[in-house]
């Protein structure tokens, strides 16, 4: 049965990105050979992270539909890259890198120091929504250890426990 | 960073990045001789043969052999791709290079192009350097602007452009068919070799794949002649090397020295072991190599060939370096589970085995190890290495097998006394936050 007309313009505001956000990712088409629109398929779904704060599958099917590809072509990069987020995640997802090179240097007291002061262990959220906590593998920083992400783009370097502190209440604003 | 490189040294000034400021280091001399003498593909090939060059990414692999491969009469488009997917544990230096040198791998990359006759590069950037991912494309903003990038670069009938590809968190993508299909917007997971992407590469077209130190280093060998480059290194070994030492040292951080230092100077140019404490273990070349001992590490030369006679490798140039407060089963353990997670699942010795070794090595270290659990890990690991369709599974077997080689004591200990025979207030110590 089709939906009403208000329900459907609902789901499609949804699913829309903004001009903003489809602007970004046709400057990333311009890096490619116009029959190669596919390899637009990663930096589209960062865009769309950025503004949906996670990736919903009509967001995914969003994407596929605007670069002309089937739904699940775009949803095995979402699901194989572990830096989309499939489900919703807190205003600030905070990674830490725990690999070998960054423990030896603190990586894994920084994460007990953050999940001390916030309450949550890996992969959870604080009640009030502001914060999730992720194990991350190795950024490529090892000689900055510790090293955490905020949202994916911000690396934080030299985390010391200060540092941590400063950085949550900087987050908290 | 030290002051005897080619790739990091002079980059004192706080705008190092600015195109600008790479011309007057010289940068893209190496670019306009080429064009403004025509110098011949086949001549620039040759002079990086000439400086034994080898890839910084890991194999080692001649450069100027594997540009060698690409096919001359091709009719039709040809890609240059730039491996900036550094997520190897312990590997830090790629992202150093883009960040205060960006051009010096642009500039690469073009005569790169020059040389092949491609027309089209990608620069694919790891996926947790988002920063630098926007820095390089400022650079390559500033390098289309002063016409070094797009049609009839300075003037000449060469055309070349170069574009940055953002990876989102999968270390599988550093293999470089990996890496292709990335770019292609799908799953990174590698393809059959042969066909070798000099044939079949991205968009099934010829490709080269280079590690961005690789790059780095071609406008010195134009510049100054491949002959240059060789003398900095030792034969077969032609060059500096960046070397990213991480883990119980003073001053982790990036060093570039000439290939065949001793790795006590590079020790010491690290500020020494942390502490006080003594070295007990080096993974010489990223996580993937074979671990050291300590000791066996001290009678090394920082370079290919000196590495390998040792039973490890150069790899990327990933030095971890553990002292006594090391617990090796705990470090494996964290390695295994690496591997495990990376796994991309296509080959299912790869998928269920880094699986197995990381649950047999939890295991031991959570003090529920068995008596032959040894001799099963080994037996895992034969049963991966030479099995999968990428080095990965390679990859996640030679820790296992070194780890125990070396420090087999310690994982007998663990399984018969079920604990560490490091005491755990001594590891909480050494490991306690750092920051030089």
């Amino acid at each position: 049965m089709p939906s009403a007309p208000n329900e459907t313009l609902l789901t499609v505001e949804i699913k829309m990105l903004s001009p903003e956000s489809l602007k970004r990712i046709d400057r990333e088409l311009d890096k490619y050979p116009p029959d190669q629109k596919q390899s637009a398929t990663m930096s589209a779904l960062r865009i769309a992270q950025e503004e949906k704060g996670w990736l919903a599958s009509e967001t995914i099917e969003f994407v596929a539909e605007y670069l002309g590809l089937p739904a699940i072509a775009v949803y095995e990069v979402a699901s194989f890259y572990n830096m989309y987020d499939l489900a919703p995640v807190g205003a600030k997802k905070i990674t830490v890198c725990t690999n070998l090179p960054c423990a030896l240097s603190g990586g894994v007291h920084a994460a007990d120091y953050i999940k001390k002061k916030l309450g949550i262990d890996f992969n959870e959220t604080t009640a009030d929504g502001c914060f999730t906590l992720k194990e991350g593998e190795c950024m490529g920083a090892c000689g900055d250890a510790p090293v955490l992400l905020v949202n994916n783009h911000r690396m934080c370097s030299w985390m010391t426990e200060a540092k941590i502190d400063q950085l949550l209440a900087d987050l908290q604003k | 960073m030290t002051d005897q490189g080619i790739i990091l040294s002079g980059l004192d000034g706080d705008r190092t990045w600015r195109l600008a400021d790479y011309v007057k280091r010289g940068g893209y001399d190496a670019l306009k001789k080429i064009i403004a003498e025509k110098i011949p593909a086949d001549q620039i090939i040759g002079e990086v043969k000439k400086s034994a060059l080898r890839g910084r990414g890991g194999a080692g692999f001649p450069t100027g052999l594997k540009w060698s491969f690409m096919p001359r009469a091709f009719p039709g488009a040809k890609y240059l791709a730039c491996n900036s997917d550094e997520g190897e544990p312990g590997t830090f230096k790629d992202r150093d290079i883009l960040r205060y040198n960006p051009h010096t791998v642009i500039e690469g990359m073009i005569i790169a192009g020059y040389a092949m006759g491609c027309e089209r590069g990608y620069n694919y950037i790891h996926g947790e350097i988002f920063e630098v991912y926007d820095r390089f494309e400022e650079a390559l903003q500033e390098a289309r602007e002063a016409g070094l990038l797009g049609r009839n670069i300075l003037g000449s009938d060469f055309c070349f452009d170069l574009f940055a590809h953002h990876g989102y968190g999968a270390y599988i993508c550093g293999e470089e068919t990996a890496l292709l299909e990335s770019i292609e917007g799908k799953k990174g997971q590698p393809r059959f070799k042969p066909p070798f992407p000099a044939s079949f590469g991205l968009y099934g077209k010829p490709t080269t794949i280079n590690n961005t130190e690789t790059f780095a280093s071609i406008p010195f060998i134009i510049r100054e002649g491949g002959d240059a480059f060789l003398a900095l290194g030792k034969p077969n070994n032609g060059g500096t090397k960046l070397f990213s030492v991480s883990g119980h040292v003073n001053k982790p951080g990036n060093y570039e020295i000439p290939l065949g230092t001793p790795f006590s100077t590079l020790l010491e140019m690290a500020g020494g072991m942390r502490g006080g404490r003594k070295l007990k273990a080096v993974i010489p070349g990223g996580s993937s190599a074979p671990v050291l001992t300590g000791a066996a590490m001290m009678d090394c030369t920082m370079d290919y060939d000196s590495i390998s006679k040792a039973g490890s490798m150069l790899g990327s140039g990933a030095v971890i370096v553990m002292d006594e407060s090391t617990c090796m089963v705990k470090a494996l353990e964290r390695l295994s589970y690496f591997y495990f997670e990376e796994s991309c699942g296509q080959c299912t010795p790869c998928r269920e085995g880094t699986g197995w070794l990381y649950r047999v090595v939890h295991r031991i270290e959570s003090g529920l190890g068995r008596p032959d659990d040894l001799d099963l890990l080994n037996s895992v690991t034969a049963n991966i290495m030479g099995r999968t369709i990428c080095a990965l599974g390679d990859a996640a077997s030679m820790p296992v097998q070194s780890f125990i080689k070396h420090f087999g004591d310690e994982f007998a200990f663990h399984i018969e006394h079920k604990k560490c025979l490091v005491p755990k207030e001594v590891q909480y110590e050494g490991s306690k936050i750092y920051v030089a």
